[in-house]
This record gives structure tokens, sequence and C-alpha cells, in this order.
């Protein structure tokens, strides 16, 4: 059962992901990227990090693709076509991508991956206790960086967004 | 773990969404479309961290922690693109790479 589920998520996946970099129309290829955010969801539903699906279902297909449909939608016609590469440019990349993707299966099947059996599940008790701690091993300092992070890009956002008016303030100054 | 599947499948799905974005960052010739092929990128090294995690070090969280920083500094960056992106089609009313050739406004 899970094996037939996780090789049509793989098939979605795969499909949008192409579609999504080459769909014409820019609002389609958001969309497909959102069916390519569900199946990343969909595959940490299966091997059992419940938490972790949320978080990208929540902060992916809630919050970024809402930003970027907002963006697109601000400086687009909707109608409008994008202008594609040239063939020859295309098709030298996707050679390029091909051999690279070659290289990339090459190394991971010669490698012996020690697979450890088990079917434990992560409580969300587990992650915060882990975010928390203070021993070796925990991720306290990260965590505070990050919120620290997150802080100063919002800042930076309403900053750049605002733009033309706090520069004009600052030559006066 | 997935009942059925071995870890090298899952590494063939992540490796063929990392290059299909790699495809996309360098064929597109639009801001908003390479910021769309970067999520694929990011999105593709997120799955590995979390399936190492649990196929190879099942007694350890790290892999899930490392996804969930990679998910919030995906979401900055993404804020702080569009606010620029926005910021710059008010300057030169264009999104297009090949437009793009000022720093300073």
């Amino acid at each position: 059962m899970e094996k037939v589920i996780f090789y049509i998520l793989a098939l979605i996946m795969i499909v949008t992901a192409i579609a999504s970099v080459s769909s014409r129309k820019m609002l389609r290829s958001v969309i497909y990227l959102l069916f390519v955010l569900i199946g990343v969801a969909g595959i940490y539903f299966l091997i059992d990090y419940n938490f972790l699906a949320a978080v990208q279902l929540t902060v992916y297909a809630g919050g970024i693709i809402v930003l970027v449909i907002f963006s697109v939608l601000l400086v687009h016609h909707i109608e409008m076509e994008l202008e594609m590469a040239q063939l020859s440019k295309k098709l030298i990349t996707g050679i390029a991508c091909l051999i690279g993707l070659g290289l990339f299966l090459f190394t991971i099947y010669t490698n012996d991956f020690k697979v450890i059996e088990n079917s434990k599940t992560t409580t969300v008790e587990d992650i915060g206790r882990g975010l928390l701690s203070y021993d070796t091993g925990g991720f306290i300092l990260p965590f505070e960086v990050i919120s620290i992070l997150l802080l100063a890009a919002m800042i930076g956002a309403i900053i750049i967004g605002k733009g033309d008016k706090l520069t004009k303030n600052d030559d006066t100054l | 773990m997935i009942a059925g599947i071995s870890i090298y499948e899952i590494f063939t799905l992540t490796s063929i969404l990392f290059f299909i974005g790699i495809y996309g960052f360098i064929t597109r010739k639009n801001l908003i479309s390479i910021l769309i092929s970067l999520e694929l990128i990011l999105n593709a090294s997120a799955i590995n961290f979390v399936v190492i995690n649990k196929y190879l070090y099942p007694d350890v969280l790290q892999g899930v922690f490392f996804s969930i920083f990679i998910i919030a500094v995906a979401a900055a960056e993404t804020a702080l693109a569009v606010a620029i992106i926005i910021n710059l089609y008010r300057q030169i009313s264009s999104v297009e790479v090949k437009d793009t050739e000022i720093m300073k406004y």
C-alpha cells in the first residue's frame, strides 16, 4: 500500500515539477509548484514525520505560495506569456542536467548505505525538547539565531518594499 | 520508514527534483520563475536530510532540525526576494533578468 502511494506521489511530483519549470504562463507555473510542495508534505507523512509535514503544508503551501502568487499578480498581466530561452540553450542545459543526474545516481547506487530497520514515530515533544536542549546535540543556539534571522528578514522586507519614501528621507538628513 | 521503499528510490526522486530545479534556474528568464526553481532545489535537499535521518540514524533527530531550519530560511529568503522584485518592478517596470542591469536603482 505505502509502495503504491509513494510511486503515485513521485509521479505527480516529477510531472508537475517539469510542468512548473516549462509552463509559459506564470500563474500556472506557481500552481504546479504548489502540487510539488504538497507532494513533499505527502512524503513527510509517509516517513512518519507528521510535525514536519504540517510545517511544510502551512509554511510552504499556505505562506510562500500565496506570497509568490501576490507578487505575480502585482507585476504581470494575467494573459502575458513568458519569453522562453532558445532551443539550443535549452538542449545544452538539459544535457548538462542529465549528465549531472547520471553522476548523482551512479554515486548513490554504488554507495552501500547501512540502513537500520525501524518503525519509530517521532512526537512533537521530542522535536521541542531537542530544539530547546542545552546538552550536546541540542539546538538552542541555532533556534535563537533563526528567530533573529526571521525578524531581520521581516524588517528588511518591509523597508525594501516601502523603498522610495525611506530613501528620500535619507537624502534630506 | 516507508514499507517496501528502499533509500535508493527516494534518493532517485530527490535527485530528479533537484536537477529539474537547476534546469529551470538556468533556462528561465524571469525573476519569479527563478525563485520558483529555487524552491524546488531547497525542497529536494530538505527531503534528503529527513530521509537520511530516518533510514540511517533513527535514534537522533538532527535531520529534522536541519529541515525545519531550511524551511525557515526559505521563508525568509522568499519574503525578501518578493520585496526586492516588487521594488524593482516599481523602478524599471520589468522583472526580466535582461533588464536588470543596475545595482542601485
